[in-house]
């Protein structure tokens, strides 16, 4: 058996990276990596208060990246044998010959020291795969019926995932890293049909995933009783809420909302690999090409972004990436010009930055690592700065923006279209009720140029995904946002229902 | 090198069937299934004229479902294991977890081997005990023989090539302790190839589905990218509004994922689909198209082929873990413009009155009798515009099913029957159960891979279409 938080028992772990490590060194590997992992999860889902389904799975396995004779060639296999572990040096430097018949470039690896060995976990209580199904389901089902005891309520779904990752590296320049860290994402959604029976409105919890333990359900992070009481009230608000007269509209756009803008429009534009054409044929590129580093303008003076892989409970946090290098923060646009990109080893090298910054990821054993977003977060004003309050005071005729819902962006990351879970008319600097049917659609440089005010510390929140996709084949990746509160003057305001023709 | 290779990966797997067979021995209660996937993947990525990440993979995924009876009905636990597995500590893991649960809405007998003859299927495939069929990378050499040859030309005329090749071969094996022993082998491939102009202002795509890559050449992708640059080497800007488009079928079949997935049974009832009627009803019987549409999934659509019966290692609103093996059929979503059929598990089927509809893992969009390509639309349309694919593809309002998403590598302007250069791109929000209602004009049906939800969508076949007044809502400067 597996010691504690690590994936499967150390000395076979070692004798396989051993084996796999040397078998690639002897093949003429200028370089080898080799991750065994162990992905745990839970998944459960409620609807109306009855389990409809859970599930229990373990993801196993090791993989083998090479650098054989300037081309890279990956091989994985759920086997974690020693005799698997030669097969796949073997299979890797295969797949590098292979790649070698159509390569116009000689990869390398940007540089990076060895780390010895590390040892390190994600800060949690309670690893969440280690509670009982039951009681998982028992807390959601306890938290569905309350919500389904409201008149308002017709509908509850209901449900989490909880993953416990645990994954080993080893390179053949020395470093070794032994990594294990949590994460949840529990969600409930309440819906009500319209009284007259045409059509419906929902209202989902604004709780973020996050890299805590079952402790975040008791409390440990977010106030789930205090949400989960307003939620009906809020419901029925919005269900006779007017729908929006589309037009312009200055915009207060709280962080339940405003990490998912950072996410697609920062965050994804900001991967330099994105940005060289190495995405080109699936996630996309970007606007913000090489070439306008330390000049673009990406939004106003206050607008301060950091890629980090350290912050605490961040989904992207980690001790080391999977290419071995030490987890950093960095500046991406500072003073509202864009400083710096997200990179892994072959980008930086290729851009000539000299080092990575930490940014290599596989999602599974068996899949190869790439640039994948850090936790990609905007700064808060110094000091205790303005309340969401304050900000809404400044605003004549405005909208109020809640929680993510929608989102889109196009294949260079200017042009884009959120929705969210509530909207708020601001008039004469209060918030005046809810509104429906509510998009908002904006490029870009457009939308961040135009954020006249960032809130204080007290209006900041970690927010984030366990579900960013990109390359190919498919990878899925957590990353945490964190943002204060926004203010943001004149932004297009769409109504879904006259977008639909109706 | 060879098409095909041992299992170098796979060394000490204990050979699938057996795997079946000791977990089912070993589990009790009120019955199990078992699901075994073995599979194994080759892929060559490559994106500014080089190759870059490529490999292969072996994977296993063993799957035990345990049923156990319990207060009011069954209940159901799930637990899932890669590679070698502990099948004492997978069938307790599922065991415990069905023990501690309440009893499963979708709770109805396992599928017999006589329900299976009934539908004219066999309860025991006589190729059960067979071992996994295997790719690797083999199956690429001749694209990559190919992608070096295209990566050469564009560095001569100033273009640079993106793209993946993948292939996948699945072999599931699916036993239940009410006698079923199932297998099913199946072949997933693709090709993607994005052409830019080297300063990025100009971009094509074409892609296709590659079961075996049987008759797949980079060179006749690489045909259709360039004629796309060469298209674009005029370029007009447009405002946004509502435009002639004629669709082609990758992006139409983009599009008609969109309605699959909104037909749910359990989903349409409670109010939440554009398929929802009042008061828990639902839209069945209703026209959706003056057209007469046929939308439809059916196991053994030629060139489409895919798993004849259920396996699924969760339950959803309507798909059930009780339904497991049960033989697939054709189904007709749409028929003749109307809706026809929405998912139904048998025991969702049974409360709603209807029949059992279980997902299928391909989708045919096709108007009977309907000609022509898009060439020949394109020669029909007076002013318009050609679209090349559909990208980030979002719901927006689950209650009309309107979209939003972008259009990309490709608008081009059709007037006069001819095409004369190239658009900018757009966001458009449209409904695509709307569009098949605006639709004025479709062509024959085609396999076609869907840019965006071909990754989960690899098996369609699609028309293109034209609709008469397309809802671009703003200009994308993207290219």
């Amino acid at each position: 058996m597996p010691e504690a938080d690590e994936p499967v028992d150390r000395e076979l772990a070692e004798r396989v990276e051993g084996a796999a490590l040397e078998a690639a060194t002897a093949l003429g590997c200028a370089r080898a990596e080799v991750r065994i992992e162990r992905i745990r999860s839970q998944s459960l889902r409620l609807r109306d208060g009855r389990l409809e389904a859970a599930a229990d799975d373990v993801e196993l396995g090791v993989g083998v990246r090479v650098l054989f004779e300037g081309s890279l060639g990956f091989a994985a296999t759920v086997a974690v044998s020693v005799d698997s572990a030669a097969a796949l040096a073997t299979g890797a430097v295969e797949a590098a010959r292979v790649a070698a018949v159509a390569s116009g470039r000689r990869v390398e690896l940007a540089d990076e020291a060895s780390h010895g060995r590390v040892v390190w976990s994600s800060p949690f209580v309670t690893d969440p795969v280690e509670v009982a199904l039951a009681d998982k389901v028992a807390r959601f089902e306890s938290w569905s019926r309350r919500l389904l005891a409201s008149p308002v309520v017709d509908h509850v779904t209901a449900g989490a995932l909880a993953v416990s990752e645990e994954k080993r590296y080893a390179d053949t320049a020395g470093t070794s890293a032994v990594q294990h860290r949590v994460r949840m994402h529990p969600v409930l959604e309440v819906m009500a049909l319209a009284r007259d029976g045409e059509g419906f409105e929902t209202m989902r919890t604004l709780a973020p995933p996050v890299g805590r333990g079952w402790e975040y359900l008791d409390g440990d992070g977010w106030d789930w009783e205090g949400e989960l009481d307003q939620l009906p009230d809020l419901l029925a608000a919005k269900a006779g809420a007017p729908s929006v007269t589309a037009g312009t509209y200055d915009l207060v756009v709280d962080p339940t909302n405003l990490w998912l803008t950072i996410h697609e429009s920062i965050g994804h534009a900001t991967e330099l690999d994105r940005a060289m054409g190495y995405e080109a044929a699936y996630a996309g590129t970007s606007f913000a090409t090489p070439d306008k580093l330390d000049r673009l303008r990406y939004g106003s003076p206050v607008m301060h972004v950091t890629g980090d892989r350290t912050t605490p409970h961040g989904l992207a946090t980690v001790a080391v990436d999977d290419e071995g290098v030490e987890a950093r923060s960095f500046d991406l646009v500072r003073d509202g010009i864009l400083v710096g990109y997200q990179l892994d080893r072959s980008i930086a090298e290729v851009a000539g930055l000299g080092r990575s910054n930490g940014c290599a990821y596989a999602d599974s054993p068996l899949h190869v690592p790439i640039q994948r977003m850090a936790n990609v977060s905007l700064a808060p004003a110094d000091g205790d700065g303005p309340t969401t309050e304050d900000l809404v005071g400044g605003v004549d005729d405005g909208i109020y923006v809640m929680g993510d819902k929608s989102w889109s962006i196009d294949m260079q990351r200017y042009n884009f279209q959120f929705t969210g879970q509530r909207f708020y008319k601001i008039s004469g600097g209060r918030l005046a009720g809810q509104l429906r049917d509510v998009a908002y659609q904006a490029t870009t440089t457009d939308f961040w140029g135009a954020m006249e005010a960032v809130g204080g510390r007290r209006t900041y929140l970690l927010g984030g995904a366990f579900n960013c996709g990109k390359g190919q084949p498919g990878q899925v990746a957590p990353v945490s946002h964190g943002c204060p509160s926004v203010l943001v003057r004149g932004v297009r305001i769409l109504n879904t229902r006259e977008e639909s023709g109706r | 090198m060879s098409g095909r290779r041992g299992d170098d990966l796979g060394a000490g797997l204990a050979p699938a069937d057996e795997v079946v067979e000791r977990a089912l021995e070993r589990a009790g209660g009120a019955g199990a299934v078992v699901l075994v996937e073995d599979s194994s993947d080759a892929e060559v990525r490559f994106a500014n004229n080089t190759t870059t990440t490529n490999g292969t993979r072996r994977d296993r995924r063993v799957t035990v479902i345990s049923l156990a009876p319990v207060a009011g009905g069954t209940a159901v636990g799930v637990a899932r294991r890669g590679g070698d597995v502990d099948l004492a500590e997978v069938v307790a893991a599922a065991e415990a977890d069905a023990a501690s649960s309440p009893p499963a809405d979708d709770g109805w007998p396992l599928v017999t081997p006589g329900d299976r003859a009934a539908a004219g299927r066999a309860g025991q495939d006589p190729d059960f005990a067979d071992p996994p069929v295997l790719t690797g990378l083999g199956v690429l050499h001749d694209v990559v023989a190919g992608l070096a040859g295209a990566f050469a030309r564009a560095e001569a005329a100033d273009r640079v090539l993106a793209g993946f090749a993948e292939h996948h071969l699945s072999t599931l094996y699916l036993g239940t302790s009410a006698g079923l022993r199932l297998r099913h082998v199946q072949p997933t491939g693709a090709l993607h190839l994005v052409g830019r102009s080297t300063d990025g202002a100009r971009s094509a795509w074409a892609g296709t589905g590659a079961p075996d890559f049987a008759g797949v050449a980079v060179e006749d992708l690489e045909r259709r990218v360039v004629r796309g640059l060469d298209w674009a080497r005029r370029r007009v800007d447009l405002d946004a509004g509502r435009y002639e488009v004629v669709i082609p079928p990758e992006a139409v079949a983009d599009l008609m994922v969109g309605v699959v997935e909104a037909a749910s049974g359990k989903e349409s009832e409670e109010g939440r689909t554009v398929f929802s009627g009042p008061d828990g009803s639902t839209r069945l019987g209703a026209e959706l198209s003056r057209l007469p549409f046929e939308l439809r999934s059916d196991p053994g659509e030629a060139g489409l082929e895919c798993t004849p019966f259920l396996a699924t290692p969760v339950s959803g609103p309507d798909d059930s873990v009780f339904d497991n093996g049960l033989a697939l059929a054709r189904t007709d979503w749409i028929e003749a413009g109307r809706l026809h059929r929405l998912r139904y598990h048998r025991a969702g089927a049974a409360a709603a009155g209807a029949p059992a509809a279980p997902p299928i893992d391909n989708l045919v969009l096709d108007l009977p009798g309907a000609q022509g390509s898009v060439e020949d639309l394109v020669a029909r349309t007076e002013r318009g515009l050609l679209l090349t694919c559909l990208w980030y593809i979002r719901e927006v309002d689950p209650q009309t099913l309107l979209l939003t998403g972008l259009t990309r590598d490709g608008v081009y302007l059709v007037e006069g029957g001819e095409i004369t250069g190239a658009v900018n791109n757009f966001r458009w929000n449209e409904s695509p159960v709307d569009l098949l209602g605006r639709a004025t004009e479709a062509g024959a049906s085609v396999r076609a891979l869907g840019r965006e939800f071909g990754e989960w969508y690899n098996r369609t076949a699609m028309p293109p279409l034209r609709v008469p007044d397309f809802n671009m809502s703003s200009v994308s400067p993207a290219s």
